[in-house]
């Protein structure tokens, strides 16, 4: 037996042997209980050549349909520039750990200073991590950061309006931790504030968990919420699309004390789900409860710039179960993607991202409309994804959409349907996408 | 190149830019229809550069990073083997990146058979019945896989299981994952061999314990000998065995976790499976259980029906969601295509291979390194810093003086069971050639240390920086460009 | 050597404790600052927080390590060193001129049940 990915000759394993001083290699194992050792064959298909491989893998790839996305909720169709697939196949990059060793490490950690930098910049927030797994469990963290800065506080409250998604995950985490969750109720597509008023008065409330854009693709108004919130010392906490936030009110235009959400709008392949990552930003007052690693500017004994990983005493490798967080790692190589895709697109290139994706959905959102067969279910404005409702049997629709290569809007229901538009959408398939619905 | 030392922000230059949109067909009434309240104020000071400009700055980043690539990455727990270049292609075929999560299962099938294919050969691998591979990362799946701990004492009544035993040389993402699972942690004792001491354990499995987390072999690179009645002793006393799947990769070939009587374990495709690290992630932790505790995985799963056709599935005893979707995908491509790479008969080959290259590298150090533990060593293995402690030279001097020589620093000051901990981890992708040369190094280094210390407590000497001030970065952290012009 | 100053009381997670009057003027021991190493942080309670003997009230943080600050008796914190937030150094620097928090006793007899100088240094030399 050899491999391709494993170098030993047969002169090697002697050499190595009589070094150790033993017979054979399974005299290393002599430790191990005869009952446990595994003598039976592997379930799994033999050895594969790159040629084989290739063919497998091509094999599987016909099989998967590759549409033009109309739908959204959370996961959008943004275009990747070509430089950043290029660049991430550095091997320097991404076949390196953790930056643990700073003298070898200083272009991971100074990329990582510039996401750091460039999230704080889109949020507004002072401070933002490393990175987290995804936008939703970033979310979850951010309920336990508002609960450790609360102290006797062991209540987090969280608006119908995220996506579903994250809702299930705060709701997962937060039940095994043992953090009491409220989910405030919607009203007309937006957080039913009244609602939160009533949960705060009960005080003990540590903070609450805001959408923006919201699941519906409305963009809610949260004038006043933070004072309402500060007043009786709970938190505000915004999930927000990142790519948006170049022409949306920050979460700390909102007065919002941490931002979370997920990376991927920010060029991303769609990938089936992952990876992407999620980022976490709050107030300077917040760091020390904040988990995940964070990267610090600093000097060398020269007095060279230079950054290393800092405030690990809140880490888990330290605190073991005092830590702010089990996580011990950050979705890194997204954080430099997130980096190169703002540093090419700059402020201006996510400004016109989002108003050709504006243009976009509205243009889509009138025909609709106009076609006398969709009906507005919210009356509030949106960026690049909306809801309509039809008597149209969606099901069907979607099915014909998927025939002529079309992933149709997304539905929700009740003859809700859910529609994205990015940039990557041309007038001709809109045109195309709503002629293929409206003979349906 | 060493001395480039720009960040992108400094090479920002007003009226650049690095990227061209279509030219608008669409009406663009600007952004219409949004109130100016819920419009931002506040430009985002983001950089302005050519996509040269981008090119260049992060080619120069990459030159003072130091990957698999560059060189032999001895890292002890953390299984640094070749990631192979392949593997990187076929996750990027568009076909696959270019899947909307949400897509209909029709369009899916190949996404969809790929994830089942892997849980299966995961679930073989393993020993295990069956596998979810949501999980984001090896800590994500320790918390989910604590999870499903819990929620089988819960599902069975047994509210009163709150606690989980973890030896005192556990990892430490370990207690934290059970703190944030909302288990509370009792530490268990390990002998002077690293090992758990039963006679310690006994006593603290009553009926409050939900189940204990091990590895195996455990962080000091010795295989648990007396796991049989481990795992006996725990499941008599109605607990739970957790196996953290950190230091899988010697096992390979030799024994699966599930036989030894594991019944939840997490693996991570980034050690075991090849996935590159990424300078921290993206990785992927996929759980897997035994049968009985199958339903209990985290929402959604892909299962395979009747007639071949694979479907993303959701059941109402699962603990929840931990992702947003269903996990790393691309991840699980790499992983997926390296297991066929090796194949049935060449995964046996990882195991023993890689205990080879840890025992060769032990044997020819001793002499210089002080080991203290004897016998056998499995993928791992760690030394309790130099031998000769006179000189003054300690662990992290030793560390950064190969970065000098072109290696990587093995992993220090872990397990906390030594003071001087030195803990090496070669995989058996690297040869013998490459081992002798770090062997050499590692000589070349003690013998500095007696004959002329300075140079070793000085090092690194050729890196790119040196000896940063970390104290300072924590004491008054400066985060980001904003803060650090304001500093 | 670490230093051990006669006339203050200790407690084995190596906090002093100086009393005056029903106030328990509390610090960490100049053992614990060197294990520590550069101190980077101080994790302080609020004025009015309650404390119990053996609970935890806050942290001090190194680079690479962190240990929480335990009391030694219970009561109301009635001022925190607010000084510390600045120049955490100054533990380092003389752990016992520098003081984290005052307590007002509600049982001033949980001082008895801690070190005197004499049997903390015997704690520290093991």
């Amino acid at each position: 037996m050899s491999n391709r990915y494993i170098p030993h000759t047969p002169e090697d394993i002697r050499a190595m042997l009589d070094k150790i001083g033993v017979e054979k290699v399974d005299d290393l194992f002599a430790d191990i209980p005869a009952e446990v050792i595994f003598k039976d064959e592997y379930d799994i298909p033999s050895a594969m050549s790159e040629i084989e491989l290739r063919r497998h893998f091509r094999d599987l790839a016909s099989k998967t349909r590759r549409l033009t996305v109309f739908g959204g909720n959370g996961v959008y169709d943004h275009y990747t520039p070509s430089v950043i697939p290029h660049l991430l196949e550095r091997s320097e990059f991404y076949t390196s750990y953790t930056p643990y060793q700073p003298e070898i490490s200083q272009g991971t950690l100074q990329y990582i200073f510039e996401y750091q930098s460039m999230i704080s910049e889109l949020t507004g927030m002072e401070c933002t991590n490393a990175s987290m797994y995804d936008g939703a469990t970033a979310t979850a963290e951010a309920a336990f950061m508002m609960v450790a800065s609360a102290k006797k506080k062991n209540r987090v409250l969280m608006s119908a309006t995220l996506h579903a998604h994250v809702q299930k995950v705060v709701k997962t985490y937060l039940g095994f931790h043992g953090v009491d969750l409220t989910v405030i109720p919607e009203k007309d597509g937006v957080t039913d504030l009244d609602a939160m008023k009533g949960e705060l008065e009960k005080g003990d409330v540590a903070g609450a968990i805001f959408a923006s854009p919201n699941r519906y693709g409305i963009i809610e108004d949260y004038t006043g919420v933070a004072e309402t919130l500060h007043a009786s010392k709970a938190l505000m906490c915004i999930n927000a699309d990142p790519s948006t936030l170049a022409v949306l009110r920050t979460p700390a235009e909102w007065d919002a004390d941490i931002a979370c959400g997920d990376g991927q709008s920010l060029g991303m392949p769609m990938q089936f789900g992952g990876p992407y990552l999620g980022y976490l930003s709050c107030r300077q007052s917040l760091i020390r409860k904040m988990p995940g690693r964070v990267v610090g500017a600093t000097t060398d004994a020269s007095g060279k710039r230079c950054f290393v990983l800092t405030l690990q005493a809140r880490e888990q490798h330290i605190r073991r179960e005092k830590a702010t967080s089990n996580i011990c790692s950050n979705q890194s190589l997204m954080a430099l993607y997130a980096t190169i895709y703002l540093a090419l697109m700059g402020e201006k290139g996510l400004i016109e991202v989002n108003e050709m994706s504006v243009a976009g959905a509205h243009y889509l959102h009138d025909r609709l409309i106009e076609s006398g067969k969709f009906t507005d279910v919210y009356d509030k404005p949106f960026l690049k994804e909306f809801v309509v409702k039809t008597d149209l049997d969606i099901e069907a629709v979607n099915k014909k959409l998927l025939e002529n290569g079309i992933m149709g809007g997304i539905s929700l229901g009740d003859g809700r349907v859910m529609f994205a538009v990015t940039e990557q959408r041309t007038k001709e398939e809109i045109d195309r996408l709503i002629t293929l619905m409206l003979e349906a | 190149m060493k001395n480039y030392d720009k960040l992108i922000f400094e090479v920002s230059k007003p009226g650049r830019k690095g990227y061209e949109l279509p030219a608008a067909k669409l009406e663009a009434d600007g952004l219409k229809g949004i109130p100016a309240d819920l419009l931002r104020k506040k430009a985002p000071e983001l950089p302005e550069v050519s996509e040269l400009d981008v090119v260049r700055h992060y080619t120069n980043l990459s030159n003072k990073n130091f990957g698999v690539d560059t060189g032999f990455y001895p890292l002890g727990s953390c299984t640094m083997k070749y990631n192979p270049k392949i593997n990187e292609e076929l996750a990027a075929m568009p076909e696959f990146a270019a899947l909307h999560p949400a897509q209909d299962e029709e369009s899916l099938q190949g996404a969809l058979e790929l994830y089942y294919n892997l849980q299966k050969a995961l679930s073989n691998i393993a020993g295990l019945a069956e596998f979810t591979l949501n999980p984001y990362a090896g800590a994500h799946g320790e918390l989910t896989g604590l999870m499903v701990m819990r929620q089988y004492h819960k599902s069975r009544g047994d509210h009163k299981r709150t606690k989980v035993i973890v030896p005192d040389t556990a990892h430490g993402t370990n207690p934290a994952s059970a703190m944030v699972a909302g288990l509370e942690v009792v530490e268990v004792k390990s002998k002077p061999n690293g090992s758990i001491d039963v006679e310690d354990l006994k006593p603290l499995l009553d009926d409050t314990v939900a189940g204990i987390m091990m590895t195996n072999p455990n962080t000091v690179g010795m295989f648990e000998t007396d796991i049989v009645e481990i795992a006996d002793l725990v499941h008599k006393a109605g607990g739970l065995l957790y196996y953290d799947g950190a230091n899988l990769n010697p096992m390979l070939g030799k024994v699966r976790p599930g036989d030894m009587g594991f019944d939840i374990m997490h693996i991570n495709l980034h050690k075991t499976f090849s996935t590159p690290h990424g300078g921290g992630g993206p990785g992927s932790g996929p759980v897997g259980v035994a049968a009985h505790l199958v339903d209990l995985l985290p929402n959604p799963r892909v299962v395979k029906d009747a007639d071949g056709k694979f479907h993303i599935q959701t059941n109402d005893k699962s603990l929840g969601s931990i992702s947003s979707f269903l996990g790393n995908f691309g991840v699980m491509m790499k992983a997926y295509a390296y297991i066929l790479s090796l194949g049935k008969e060449n995964i046996r080959l990882v195991g023993p291979m890689a205990t080879l290259n840890a025992n060769y590298i032990k044997e020819n150090l001793k002499d210089d390194f002080l080991l203290p533990i004897e016998g056998a060593c499995k993928h791992e293995f760690v030394f309790d810093g130099l031998k000769d402690k006179s000189t003054g030279v300690t662990t992290l001097n030793v560390a950064k003086r190969l970065l000098d020589y072109g290696f990587h620093s093995p992993t220090i000051y872990f397990p906390l069971l030594f003071h001087e901990a030195l803990m090496i981890e070669p995989t058996e992708t690297e040869s013998k050639e490459t081992l002798d040369e770090f062997i050499e190094v590692m000589h070349k280094v003690a013998k500095e240390a007696r004959e002329n210390p300075e140079v070793v407590k000085g090092a690194p000497h050729t890196t790119p920086i040196s000896h940063p001030d970390e104290t300072t970065a924590a004491k008054k952290p400066i985060l980001s460009y904003k803060a650090m012009k304001q500093a | 050597m670490s230093k051990i100053e006669e006339g203050l009381r200790y407690a084995e997670s190596h906090e002093w404790v100086k009393v005056e009057g029903d106030i328990a003027v509390i610090g960490i021991s100049d053992y614990a600052q060197h294990a520590l190493g550069n101190i980077v942080y101080v994790d302080l309670p609020e004025v009015g927080d309650e404390v119990e003997a053996g609970e935890d009230f806050g942290a001090v943080e190194s680079v690479k390590a962190a240990s929480d600050l335990i009391s030694p008796v219970s009561g109301e914190v009635v001022e925190v060193n607010s000084e510390l937030e600045d120049k955490p150094e100054a533990i380092n620097e003389n752990a016992f001129g520098c003081w984290i928090i005052k307590v007002k006793m509600s049982d001033p007899a949980e001082i008895d049940a801690l070190l005197d100088a004499a049997a903390y240094a015997k704690l520290c030399e093991e």
